[in-house]
């Protein structure tokens, strides 16, 4: 049986060094081969960048080497996918080759796309590249104080991502000394500051005990650079000294150039992770149209599951259970405490008060994801 | 030429309903009609009150079974 794995992020990574553990006679038989297709040699731990933009890491300790993390016996190839010929169980990749497949796992993410909103991209910090991250940590350390709006564009990759960018800069610019020419003020797309309810409700106070003022039902529809506006689809308008955006995602422009889902995201079955309308296609990660968080855990429980499904495929001839719609996700609450939220499609989550021993959890979490993508965490 | 899309947001507590439709209006054209499926029932008020906040048409809104079916259309 033939596996090609498209995508060399969190999911597909995963997803190949459980399948190479699993069913690691029949690759060594021959029986089976595992072969996984990057569009980069380098592996990036994306959640760091929220770091990077304080400064607080490096962008050398984001990376590793994408085959240094994979179980011997999986063939990594830095060769992007170019055409899917699903009718045929083919794909064209950029360097012209035609792989055959039994199975295929899409795994290619999703990229941010501040430029499909009018001004933000000119506007607007952001940290969901490293490019990004760092532009946005000097943009700190020139300001020296103002109005400072937070925006939030849909659907976005991270869902805490809007209210750590929040309390980590309500820290970080009262470690400056300077919170107190700073006025924070944090907009949201739906009728509450978050969209687990019960993260709304621990946050919302916390803002206010704070001092940052929150709109919500605020989705961004352009930026006037010049008058320093930002307006918002519900006809609103904030202005700001600075900007900071947690931009719109899409699908990588492959998925939807080949006609696999409209923005890029493919429509999957919620259970079994297939393509719909394909049962030897399956889709993990950012690049599924399925209506829970785009985070590096939906992945990490996706990849999991598919794993268990495709090696028992192989030795018993049908998989043998179910996606639960797990997540989890950490939460920065500033000052050096954190929280979690877990969930999945039947359960909501339950939020803690945040606490130091989360943070300290999650600081060592940013380190010993390497071990989690090898598969052994 | 106007399509209608259907978005299952059944057991999403997030993104959610609202978060999920929101995105599919930005991807959709004028004209466009989406249905939402929804198990929470604060998206039978939750989605309509959006949608004429910022223009949009609520075309109705049913349950069945624990799920509410939420219709709308792109006005703009």
């Amino acid at each position: 049986m033939r596996i090609l794995i498209v995508g060399g992020g969190m999911g597909g990574t995963i997803l190949a060094n459980n399948l190479a553990r699993r069913l690691a006679p029949e690759l060594k038989s021959g029986r089976v081969s595992i072969t996984m297709l990057s569009a980069s040699e380098r592996h990036f731990y994306q959640p760091g960048l929220l770091y990077l933009a304080f400064g607080r890491v490096t962008p050398d300790e984001l990376y590793q080497d994408q085959a240094s993390l994979l179980e011997p016996g999986i063939e990594f190839l830095v060769d992007p996918a170019e055409e899917f010929l699903l009718d045929r169980n083919q794909l064209r990749s950029r360097s012209g080759r035609t792989f055959d497949y039994d199975i295929l796992a899409i795994a290619t993410g999703s990229r941010p796309v501040p430029e499909l909103t009018p001004g933000l991209a000119e506007t607007a910090e952001s940290f969901y590249t490293e490019e990004t991250a760092l532009k946005m940590f000097q943009r700190l350390r020139r300001f020296d104080g103002g109005r400072v709006v937070v925006v939030v564009g849909v659907p976005h990759k991270c869902p805490m991502a809007p209210l750590e960018i929040l309390f980590l800069l309500h820290d970080y610019f009262d470690g400056r000394g300077i919170l107190d020419k700073v006025k924070l003020h944090y907009t949201y797309p739906i009728g509450r500051v978050h969209s687990l309810e019960n993260v709304a409700k621990w946050a919302a106070p916390e803002m206010e005990r704070l001092g940052i003022t929150y709109e919500t039902l605020f989705n961004i529809r352009e930026v006037d650079a010049q008058a320093g506006v930002v307006h918002s689809e519900e006809g609103t308008q904030a202005p700001f000294d600075l900007l900071v955006s947690i931009p719109a995602h899409r699908g990588m422009e492959v998925i939807e150039n080949n006609g696999l889902g409209a923005g890029g995201f493919i429509p999957t079955h919620r259970q079994r992770l297939n393509m719909e309308g394909r049962d030897n296609v399956y889709v993990l990660g950012d690049t599924t149209t399925l209506p829970i968080s785009k985070a590096g855990s939906t992945a990490h429980y996706q990849a999991e599951t598919l794993g268990e499904n495709i090696a028992a495929m192989v030795r018993l001839g049908a998989p043998v259970r179910d996606y639960d719609g797990k997540v989890f996700c950490f939460i920065e609450a500033g000052r050096d405490r954190a929280t979690y939220a877990k969930f999945d499609y039947l359960h909501p989550p339950d939020p803690k008060p945040p606490t130091r021993s989360v943070h300290w959890f999650k600081t060592a979490y940013n380190k010993l994801y390497w071990a989690s993508a090898r598969g052994l965490l | 030429m106007a399509t209608r899309r259907l978005i299952d947001a059944r057991g999403s507590f997030c993104p959610g309903p609202l978060m999920e439709l929101i995105a599919g209006m930005k991807m959709a054209q004028v004209g466009d009609e989406i249905e939402v499926l929804s198990s929470d029932r604060g998206s039978a008020h939750e989605i309509p009150e959006w949608i004429l906040k910022v223009g949009h048409e609520h075309l109705g809104t049913r349950e069945e079974n624990g799920v509410w079916h939420v219709s709308v259309r792109k006005a703009k």
